[in-house]
């Protein structure tokens, strides 16, 4: 092996060892700056080593004992330090230093991997901090490259991971997976960072930043990392299942103009099967578990209602609505009535959904959003209001920030004859 | 990226002896691993090629040749579908992998084309009968 090809090989392994070492540490020294700390050390001593011996046959264990015995030198030299100034104090009542017992380390590291997820997820950081956390410890990104990903300066996210780790540190967050009542809570968190991190990457599929694409794969992958390792949880299935599915589509999504195409347009041969398959799978699976009411597990039953469907016709709108109807008991939001208007209207007609729609027109959180004009439009021109109609296509393209949704609208506008 | 795994077969897996226990204990303890770091898509065991079939293509004839193929080394027992950040670390994962057979035997990692990599091999025509398609499919043809 060359020089160039160990480095990369180093770096390979790095990336894929570092999460499981950060995390088998932090069990250990209850300190994530501590923890990186040592498993850079790690990574240092194997870049010294290795490019003479060889990547060992068990880099992931290599570097976790030499992480280990960086520990205890570095742990021993505190303590040294800690006593003598304890000795200089005479302060009888002065805490004593605990070694943390780095022979623990060799336990199973599964359970480390989901504390961290946990940890990086936790309530008391921000939305952005636990997504820029979460990537930088269990994805393995740089900072540079998260920054890339969120098209965020650098020191932006460099600042923000500080201030996250400090935070957990303030306020003494525990590094466990909670139990009970509290799990479902710090779940939907953390469930909520994968996605976001997913949508983040799967709405700039057709951009040119290769970052961006990968940060739906990454979230897949941490997507099937949370579900090896609670596989008895249905709305972590649950989520899985919807990304699988989503993420099936992405050939089909873009035209060759460069132009998104429209779930019900896209060309279903360009559907990858395997996804659409490992999505089902992972679905029947959440209902084994008894978890299909789940938000996730219902946006997943939505989209595989699509992804069963070979025609566009074939779609089962009836199911859809249902499935909505449930989404917006679980989950209620605005934008879920949206769909289910639209998902109604597929199955009863465009009066049924119109009655739906006309019912969102106060509401507050829907007032900027062009959607709701393009589709009240597009339900008024089914039922020939022809008037009506190109009013509201006007109104929503005046509303929409997207050039080419623009000129859709104000087209199907000009195409509203007077009836 | 993707990549396409596969165990290249050996004299003993065409004459169908089945993995000792051992083997698919660490298969298994491997594949785990591969699963927990959400690589693995999918993976199957390939029957002796005894058991196959090929089909050959000349012009518009077709022609059935029934397995064994006497190719051994160029035949496939085994494969895995895996996502991975870069070949480097599909090639990690294979360092790791337990010896699939006892002796000599190999394991070939493929990348899969993407979306973009036909790019300019994507021609217009192409992408107008693509168009076709859809069209027809949406039922506007």
């Amino acid at each position: 092996m060359s020089q160039a090809d160990t480095h990369r090989a180093i770096e390979t392994v790095w990336r894929m060892e570092a999460p499981k070492l950060v995390a088998a540490l932090i069990r250990v020294v209850r300190d994530i700056d501590l923890a990186e700390e040592l498993a850079q050390d790690a990574l240092v001593a194997a870049l010294e080593r290795w490019p003479t011996s060889g990547v060992p046959d068990n880099p992931g264990a290599w570097l976790m004992t030499t992480a280990k015995r960086r520990g205890i030198d570095l742990l021993r030299h505190r303590q040294l330090v800690e006593r003598k100034h304890a000795a200089l104090d005479g302060d009888p009542e002065h805490e004593a230093f605990t070694m943390p017992n780095l022979e623990a380390l060799d336990d199973d590291i599964g359970d480390d991997l989901l504390r961290l997820i946990f940890t990086a997820c936790h309530p008391a950081l921000s939305t952005e901090a636990q997504v820029a956390l979460t990537l930088r410890l269990l994805g393995g990104l740089t900072t540079a490259e998260i920054a890339r990903a969120f098209l965020t300066a650098e020191p932006t996210i460099a600042q923000r991971i500080v201030r996250a780790k400090r935070t957990l540190a303030d306020k003494r967050v525990p590094f466990e997976v909670p139990r009970g009542a509290e799990l479902e809570t710090r779940l939907a968190a953390v469930l909520g960072v994968i996605y976001l991190v997913f949508n983040e990457g799967y709405t700039a599929t057709a951009g040119d930043d290769w970052m961006r694409p990968a940060l739906c794969e990454e979230a897949l992958r941490l997507g099937r990392t949370l579900a090896g390792l609670m596989p008895r949880e249905p709305e972590v299935l649950g989520l899985l299942a919807l990304m699988e599915i989503q993420a099936s589509r992405s050939h089909a999504r873009v035209g060759a103009d460069g132009r998104p195409v429209l779930l019900m347009e896209q060309n279903r041969a360009l559907w990858d099967q395997l996804l659409i398959h490992r999505g089902l799978e992972a679905l029947e699976h959440v209902g084994r578990l008894g978890g299909t009411e789940g938000p996730y597990a219902l946006q997943a039953a939505i989209a595989a209602c699509h992804a069963r469907a070979t025609t566009a016709e074939a779609t089962d709108w009836p199911r859809i609505a249902a499935l909505y109807a449930r989404l917006a008991q679980v989950a209620p939001s605005p934008v879920v009535e949206l769909n289910r208007a639209v998902a109604v209207s597929m199955a009863e007609g465009p009066a049924a959904g119109l009655a739906l729609v006309d019912a969102l027109r106060e509401e507050k959180a829907l007032a900027g959003y062009h959607l709701l004009p393009a589709v009240r439009a597009d339900l008024l021109a089914r039922l020939g209001r022809s008037d009506e109609a190109r009013a509201e296509f006007e109104r929503a393209a005046g509303l929409t920030q997207n050039a080419q949704e623009r000129a859709v609208m104000l087209q199907r506008a000009a195409g509203c004859t007077t009836g | 990226m993707r990549c396409m795994v596969m165990v290249r077969a050996t004299a003993a897996s065409e004459a169908g002896v089945m993995p000792s226990e051992k083997l698919l204990a660490d298969m298994t303890a491997f594949n785990e691993q591969l699963v927990k770091a959400g690589v693995m898509l999918a993976g199957e065991g390939l029957k002796p090629s005894a058991e196959g079939k090929r089909v050959y293509f000349a012009g518009n004839g077709r022609s059935v040749v029934d397995g064994p193929f006497a190719e051994t080394k160029e035949l496939i027992a085994g494969f895995w579908l895996w996502q991975v950040r870069s070949m480097d670390e599909a090639l990690e994962w294979v360092r790791r992998c337990p010896p699939p057979f006892d002796g000599e035997c190999s394991i070939e990692i493929r990348p899969l084309f993407e979306a973009d990599d036909f790019g300019e091999a994507l021609t217009p025509e192409l992408r107008a009968t693509e168009e076709r398609l859809r069209a027809e499919i949406a039922g506007k043809a």
